[in-house]
């Protein structure tokens, strides 16, 4: 815990914390003056363009690259062979992850191909569509193998191998096991269950995956223009797969048209891209297409959950009992690994409530479709329409209201720290409180009496409730310990200008979520003066000190954190410097509007300007021996616990027309406890956006492949995104719980609204069909499908 | 293959400019490649995200969907040209109170998206507003915040009036 300081930043005068200020990037971006990787065109510049594999699994037998050599525009054409000579393969594999195994992979397929899509062949040529024309000329022959895309008989004994060197499909297997969940389940008055399945999607972000990477033979150094979420961790990887000094790989990224995960995974296209620009000494540009996009970019949440659920008559929860199949693709994917979406799902399932007895397995296996690995809420929106769902059952088999039966099982508000049958600790979380600040908001009596007039109108309205604890802002033993070289720390570094304003450079990035607005308003109130006084710098190696940047919901609580205690340490040299000066004690002065003033009475005794015009121009007038240190650098790790925990819970209200299947979602709310607020518009906008994704898994968003490997469904057009004229009214409302163990007490918001929203809309949707006798238990929650379990198709 | 350029000539932002260019190159690649007015995003290059919204002839299209040679003549306008005009000022303004972008790729054709919507109804109800942007894809913010954005502008200003 953090010493208690002089003046909380909380509580100073003209504080901007839990003000929803306005980001003032944002101007650039509505004035279409964005720097975002896509634009980014430099001179000598060339582009590739990507050979995928047609087929799911096959033996490449030939390649013949002569006729794409000659083509107009051709700069050079590039096998697997000849970028592996530059960059080093990698394997997807943590240490703390027992057991798990996958095989190396290369930038481009090399003799084998794994799934429809992967790269083969790279042509580089003065534009992209020349690069096009010359893939057209190229010749691979294959020979097609079997390919393995359903999970369930990926173990099967006469199931072809993946990677045969790996002696079976498996990734990974892992257990939880608490109490005694079969005496549980014994003495169970009621066992309820239910197969569920979640179907493959991705992230979408508008602007396609994309990285100009600039290699200057002379000096040795890449500079990477790279559209990630996580630019330190791709100067490691750069640096250590292509054989460059770390310190001479650079990673940039301005704006960036969307991340959510997405971009924080090593992709064989940029580091493609980066080995072509090494090999031709110029600068190279990939751009994907959405093709591309679809058939490469990461997808998510392909799950088969078994779940059993036991309770007391009373409606006491005594464990859940939980089996989760996942087919992550070909390859685990590097560096993050493809196993903690399911490891996160056998650990969250039950979080909200008092379970004593708790049973969890999961297997994660190989398949020839495309890889997955981390995006936005990880595991958390699988686990909590499980959870959510089961509660839903058995509340109608017991007769008790589902929301009655979530207040008698939560974790109680006051019973914190807390530690969970599944082995998590939690410092503090606010159930039962959102829960009660929800039933307010929905007016639940009212919707209730409104679902019941209408059906005997023929019409089906459902209510459904979503309860999410959320994993947020780790620390080491996230990824770190596993030997990832991935930072769960970050920095800040600050310095006074002579004119007396302020400089800030932050290694969380900025992906559109606030954080330049966020940190801008922690260091003006720490050090007294405008937001506008502060200018911020992200999304550069060359320029921020290191850090882990933005994911997991972790740059409010970690580098917000690394924010204050910088602007603290230079409040502080600002206040030697002027004590100095005015011959005073540091502790008599304070800072306020722009000034040094007298800590008594707020008298105005020198401006910052002139501080900074005494320090850096007039150091003769200072005393011998003094050196004034106007620029400072803090870091912050969270300590302790392994990670923060968020809560809170959604509603959703929805109409079900049980002749066509269509779900009309009505309204959606969301109660959430992110900890301290810094800027409760931007919290409610993460949850917003999050709601949006997640009712996208609810209701749309599937990947579809035939069953011998085919992507069928790889463009927006056939693809289904959430459109403003399908989403509803979404209302936010906050508690805050901040964390004990930061002075800012920020615990992260950026995946709420994903985590529970998908359990509070399938809850809805059966509680309007459970009249007409469907249930429904598989998402995307299609029309098709949820016809079919009305049985009217 | 090769293909031979063609000369063109257009008015972009109410400049006009002449040139060479292939006859495959979208009016998209175009601006952003050509001219390089970057404020016209690409995210789907096949007309159903609508990032690439810019104004043709004073009306609204996809221009990855139209080829420049097809713009000989036109009048373009894009979202800097818009910026530069002051024409939607208000609605930037509201953008930016409402915070209704976050990464800002669908930023500029939603707002010539919405600016069309209210040309043809200048007070659209939530669901009128919906349904106008409707075709604009946003990743980030659920669009609540844009239609209040857009509610806001129609109204007049500021949230205060709006509410």
């Amino acid at each position: 815990m953090s010493e208690k300081p002089q003046f909380s930043v909380l509580d100073r005068p003209n504080s901007y914390i839990g003000r929803s200020v306005p980001r003032p990037n944002a101007r650039r971006l509505l004035a279409g003056r964005g720097q975002y990787p896509t634009d980014v065109s430099l001179p000598r510049m060339v582009q590739v363009a990507f050979a995928r594999s047609p087929f799911a699994h096959a033996r490449i037998t030939s390649v013949d690259t002569e006729a794409a050599r000659q083509a107009p525009g051709v700069v050079g054409v590039f096998t697997g062979e000849d970028i592996a000579k530059v960059c080093q393969p990698w394997i997807g594999t943590l240490d703390h992850f027992a057991g798990m195994k996958s095989a190396p992979q290369y930038p481009l397929a090399r003799d084998v191909v794994r799934w429809q899509g992967e790269p083969v062949v790279a042509v580089v040529a003065q534009t992209r569509a020349l690069a096009e024309d010359a893939l057209e000329m190229l010749l691979i022959d294959y020979e097609e193998l079997p390919a393995v895309t359903d999970p369930e008989t990926a173990l099967d004994p006469e199931t072809p191998l993946i990677h045969p060197d790996l002696g079976d499909n498996l990734v990974f297997s892992s257990k939880v096991d608490s109490g005694d969940i079969d005496s549980a389940f014994a003495e169970a008055d009621l066992v309820v269950e239910d197969e569920f399945h979640f179907g493959r999607h991705t992230g979408v972000t508008l602007e396609p995956r994309v990285v100009v990477a600039d290699y200057d033979p002379s000096e040795e150094r890449l500079t990477a223009y790279h559209g990630t979420q996580t630019p330190y961790q791709m100067q490691d990887v750069y640096a250590r797969h292509l054989g460059l000094a770390e310190e001479n790989v650079r990673v940039m990224v301005k704006d960036i048209g969307g991340a959510f995960g997405i971009k924080l995974h090593v992709h064989g296209e940029e580091m493609t891209t980066c080995a072509l620009s090494i090999m031709l000494k110029r600068p190279v540009k990939w751009t994907a297409d959405r093709l591309e996009s679809f058939a490469s970019d990461i997808h998510a949440r392909d799950h088969r959950v078994r779940a059993r659920l036991a309770l007391t008559k009373e409606g006491r929860i005594l464990g859940y009992d939980v089996d989760d199949l996942t087919g992550v693709g070909a390859y685990s994917v590097y560096p993050r690994t493809s196993v903690v979406e399911g490891n996160q799902v056998i650990k969250l399932v039950g979080a909200p409530y008092t379970q004593q007895h708790y049973r969890a397995a999961l297997k994660v296996v190989l398949q020839n479709k495309n890889v997955m690995s981390q995006y936005r809420a990880v595991g958390h929106p699988i686990a909590f329409a499980v959870t959510e769902a089961l509660v839903d059952k058995a509340a109608a088999e017991l007769g008790l209201d589902p929301l009655d039966l979530r207040a008698l099982n939560y974790v109680s508000d006051d019973a914190y720290p807390y530690k969970t049958a599944s082995g998590f600790t939690y410092e503090g979380l606010s159930l039962q409180r959102s829960l009660e600040k929800l039933k307010d908001m929905i007016d639940y009596q009212g919707l209730r009496e409104e679902q019941s007039e209408l059906r005997k109108k023929g019409i089906y309205r459902g209510i459904g409730i979503g309860t999410f604890v959320e994993i947020t802002a780790p620390g080491a033993a996230f990824y770190g310990v596993g030997g990832a070289r991935i930072s769960s720390q970050d920095g800040c570094s600050m310095k006074l200008e002579p004119s007396g304003k302020v400089q800030l450079a932050v290694s969380i990035n900025e992906l559109g979520q606030g954080t330049e607005t966020i940190v801008a308003q922690i260091a003006a109130t720490e050090l007294g003066i405008t937001m506008e006084d502060i200018s911020v710098v992200t999304g550069d190696t060359g320029a921020t000190p290191y850090g882990g940047a933005a994911w997991a919901s972790r740059a409010a609580a970690i580098g917000g954190e690394a924010t204050l205690r910088a602007a603290r340490a230079l409040r502080e040299s600002i206040l030697e410097v002027a004590g100095v000066t005015l011959q005073s004690s540091p502790s008599e002065l304070d800072l306020r509007d722009g000034f040094v003033v007298s800590s008594e009475d707020g008298e105005e005794r020198i401006s910052l300007a002139e501080v900074g015009r005494i320090a850096y121009f007039r150091s003769d007038t200072l005393p011998p021996g003094f050196q004034p240190q106007l620029s400072v650098v803090r870091h912050y790790s969270p300590q302790g616990l392994p990670f923060a925990f968020t809560n809170g819970v959604h509603a959703s209200y929805v109409e079900v027309d049980g002749d066509t299947g269509l779900v009309r979602l009505l309204k959606h709310w969301v109660v959430e406890d992110c900890g301290r607020v810094l800027n409760p518009k931007l919290v409610d906008e993460q949850a917003r956006g999050g709601v949006a994704q997640g009712i996208g898994m609810a209701l749309f968003e599937e990947c579809l492949y035939s069953s011998d490997g085919q992507l069928t469904n790889g463009s927006l057009a056939d693809y289904l995104v959430p459109l403003s004229s399908e989403l509803p009214d979404i209302e936010v409302a906050h508690i805050e719980t901040p964390s004990l163990s930061s002075e800012i007490g920020a615990k992260g918001a950026g995946e709420a609204g994903t985590a529970a929203s998908p359990a509070a809309i399938m809850n809805a949707v059966n509680d309007a069909i459970a009249p007409l006798g469907g249930r429904i238990t598989a998402m995307p929650m299609t029309p098709e499908r949820i016809l079919r379990s009305l049985k009217r198709i | 293959m090769s293909d031979t350029n063609h000369e063109l000539n257009l008015t972009v932002n109410g400049e006009r400019v002449s040139c060479r260019v292939s006859p495959r190159l979208s009016l998209a690649d175009f601006l952003r490649e050509e001219l390089h007015l970057t404020g016209t995003h690409v995210g789907c290059e096949q007309g159903a995200c609508g990032a690439c919204t810019v104004r043709y002839n004073g009306d609204q299209i996809r221009a990855c969907l139209m080829y420049a040679v097809q713009a000989e003549g036109a009048e373009v306008e894009t979202v800097e040209g818009i910026t530069e005009s002051g024409e939607l000022a208000s609605m930037q303004d509201a953008f930016h109170r409402n915070n209704a972008l976050q990464c800002g790729f669908c930023t500029p054709g939603m707002l010539i998206a919405a600016a069309e919507l209210l040309k043809y109804n200048p007070n659209p109800d939530r669901e009128q507003i919906r349904a106008g942007i409707s075709g604009n894809y946003c990743r980030c913010t659920g669009y609540h915040a844009i239609v209040d954005a857009v509610a806001e502008t129609c109204r007049g200003g500021t949230k205060e009036t709006a509410e």
